[in-house]
């Protein structure tokens, strides 16, 4: 008898060995929005542990559309709005300017940080307050900062305070793979090992508040989903269907996961209701269909069918008439993994244009254009996963041999690539907001 | 000739085709009819030199080694975007289905698998429907469902690492294992 042994832990705190993630910028726009941010005063004793500035500077240049000035450059360092002569910045040909200062907060461990944002043309404070936190902290205020100054600049939310999933497999000096569950921030920084097993763990999952993960586990030997709440860590095994138990996926309220089960003799979509446990099956074809992913209302199911031979993506609602399927994708070869963007009408997807050349690439198609925009030129992309404000895909490829997972933007003018210290990185999973 | 000395000789028969078939992993046939047993690696020599030898014993004795032979093949490789199993394994496989239904509590594991181009969810599936195909072929051969377990590892389980066909080409693999 066959026996693999496997080994399962939850590591909260980090006890276990953890990949490093660190961010690489590939490609960056041609006229990034020119951007000061003057290094903040610190009032109190001591080294801190983080630098708020060069987080700030590194999360807006790293989503490409900021270029910040080199303080080196700077004719001087203001750090509130009384230091500030705007001529100096304007020589500098800068279009935005943040200062700030970061002192102990009086009678308590814990330190305040004092921002001010300011449009240089327009000579006007567009922002500012103080944040208060722990030293631990500190990294949270930057992303806090980041947020604010984007959507100020761009309109749109920013996403600097969110995390990723994402799976690591490592070949151990025995010639064992080991897998993790790991969970990051989005720039790959204060990775946690949330599982670690001999056996291979699968698609992530986050719940629509953020508390709550799913994947797919082998460690019984076979493909089961889990949940697993992240501030306890308890696990629950949420499946024990025969054969395929795959791709959970939240709805949108958090109460149901879409799946793929191949109990019925092939594999089909289903969805099951987190509370009472109800199985409603909502795909009913001898083909593979698999992929799920939600409409934003929740009432309708993106999966890949390969019922005309090869995959493509159809759409269906939940609870309707199995013939009710509608196809989404034509004129791709193989089209996979299609997931809405939040505005509802573009769908990302994995590509390959044709049988000859078995390049699998990231592609933005309009369902009510049908036009389609590649976002990427590497050959092995799969598994993309959206930023919660639209702006950025990350997806998994590789480079160099390696697995590591990729960032690009939605017009794909802006790249970034998160390759891993050791090991190979796959299948990220990008989280909501966390309000 | 006595029954002792014809098991001798039947023994030393066995003893000498044994010793001509250790490096083969497969046979080529030349005594059988219909039922096709060339096997996809076939790099074995034939047995007409000990055919010729056997008197009515031998028959069976290579009929005993084509079936170990075969049953020491438990790794078959597929076509890339393929799910069915290469036409050449059919021998193979009709030798484990037989095994099977001669051991009724023998208990096997088929594990599917993919190469890593194209989705991990569409490699799930499709190293199961690898190995259905092959576990619908044993059955069809005497197998019963209950003695084999199917499961697939998609792309999760490369023997091989590298952007190379001949890396992908031996992780789109079905395995037997014994359970």
């Amino acid at each position: 008898m066959n026996i693999r042994a496997f080994l399962v832990l939850t590591c909260l705190w980090s006890a276990c060995a953890q990949s490093e993630l660190s961010i690489q910028i590939t490609q960056g726009v041609d006229n990034p929005i020119p951007i000061a941010i003057v290094p903040f005063a610190w009032e109190g004793s001591g080294v801190l542990s983080e630098d708020v500035d060069q987080i700030v500077m590194d999360d807006l240049q790293q989503v490409g559309e900021f270029q910040a000035l080199s303080p080196g450059n700077m004719l001087s360092l203001p750090n509130e709005e009384r230091e500030i002569f705007f001529r100096d910045w304007r020589v500098l040909a800068q279009d935005y300017l943040l200062v700030g200062k970061i002192s102990r907060a009086p009678g308590s461990q814990l330190v305040q940080v004092q921002y001010e944002f300011f449009d240089i043309n327009r000579e006007l404070k567009l922002a500012g307050e103080i944040l208060t936190g722990s030293v631990t902290q500190l990294r949270d205020i930057g992303h806090e900062i980041s947020n604010v100054v984007f959507e100020l600049v761009t309109g749109t939310r920013g996403a600097f305070t969110t995390q990723i999933l994402y799976v690591v497999s490592e070949q151990s000096a025995d010639g064992q793979t080991v897998f993790r569950l790991e969970k990051a921030d989005y720039d790959g920084q204060r990775a946690q090992v949330l599982l670690e097993s001999n056996e291979p763990i699968m698609s992530p999952s986050w719940s629509p508040n953020g508390e709550d993960i799913a994947y797919v586990s082998f460690e019984t030997s076979l493909p089961r989903i889990y949940t697993q709440n992240l501030a306890t860590g308890q696990r629950r095994q949420i499946t024990n269907y025969p054969n395929i138990n795959s791709s959970p996926v939240w709805s949108p309220d958090g109460t149901r996961l879409a799946m793929v089960l191949s109990k019925d003799g092939s594999p089909d979509i289903y969805v099951q209701d987190l509370l009472n446990n109800e199985l409603i099956r909502v795909t009913d074809h001898p083909a593979i269909d698999t992929e799920p992913a939600w409409s934003k209302d929740g009432r309708s199911i993106v999966f890949m069918s390969d019922r005309t031979g090869q995959p493509q993506i159809y759409q269906m609602e939940v609870g309707a008439s199995s013939f009710n399927v509608e196809r989404l994708t034509y004129d791709c070869f193989q089209c996979m993994k299609g997931q809405f963007l939040p505005d509802g009408v573009n769908m990302v997807h994995v590509r390959r244009e044709t049988r000859q050349s078995p390049n699998y690439q990231i592609a933005v198609l309009n369902i009510e254009t049908l036009r389609v925009i590649t976002l990427t030129n590497t050959s092995l992309d799969e598994s993309p996963s959206v930023a919660p404000n639209g702006s950025m895909i990350i997806y998994a490829t590789k480079f160099g041999g390696r697995g590591v997972l990729d960032a690009v933007s939605i017009d794909g003018r802006v790249k970034f690539r998160l390759p891993s210290s050791t090991g190979d990185v796959r299948e990220p999973a990008w989280s909501p907001f966390f309000n | 000739m006595n029954v002792k000395s014809r098991n001798e000789w039947r023994a030393r028969i066995i003893f000498v085709s044994f010793l001509a078939f250790t490096a083969c992993s497969s046979t080529g046939d030349t005594d059988e009819g219909a039922d096709a047993t060339q096997n996809g690696s076939g790099s074995g020599a034939t047995d007409t030199a000990t055919s010729s030898s056997a008197s009515g014993g031998g028959q069976l004795t290579q009929e005993e080694i084509r079936a170990q032979s075969a049953l020491r093949q438990t790794v078959f490789y597929f076509e890339f975007d393929i799910a069915e199993f290469k036409p050449a394994d059919r021998g193979t496989l009709a030798y484990h289905a037989r095994d099977l239904a001669a051991n009724p509590n023998k208990r096997i594991r088929l594990e599917g698998h993919a190469d890593e181009r194209g989705t991990r969810e569409y490699n799930l599936a499709l190293g199961e429907r690898r190995a259905n195909g092959i576990l619908n072929y044993l059955i069809v051969n005497g197998a019963a469902h209950s003695q084999i377990e199917v499961v697939s590892y998609g792309e999760e389980r490369p023997t091989q690492s590298g952007q190379i066909e001949s890396a992908y080409s031996r992780n789109r693999r079905v395995e037997i294992v014994a359970r």
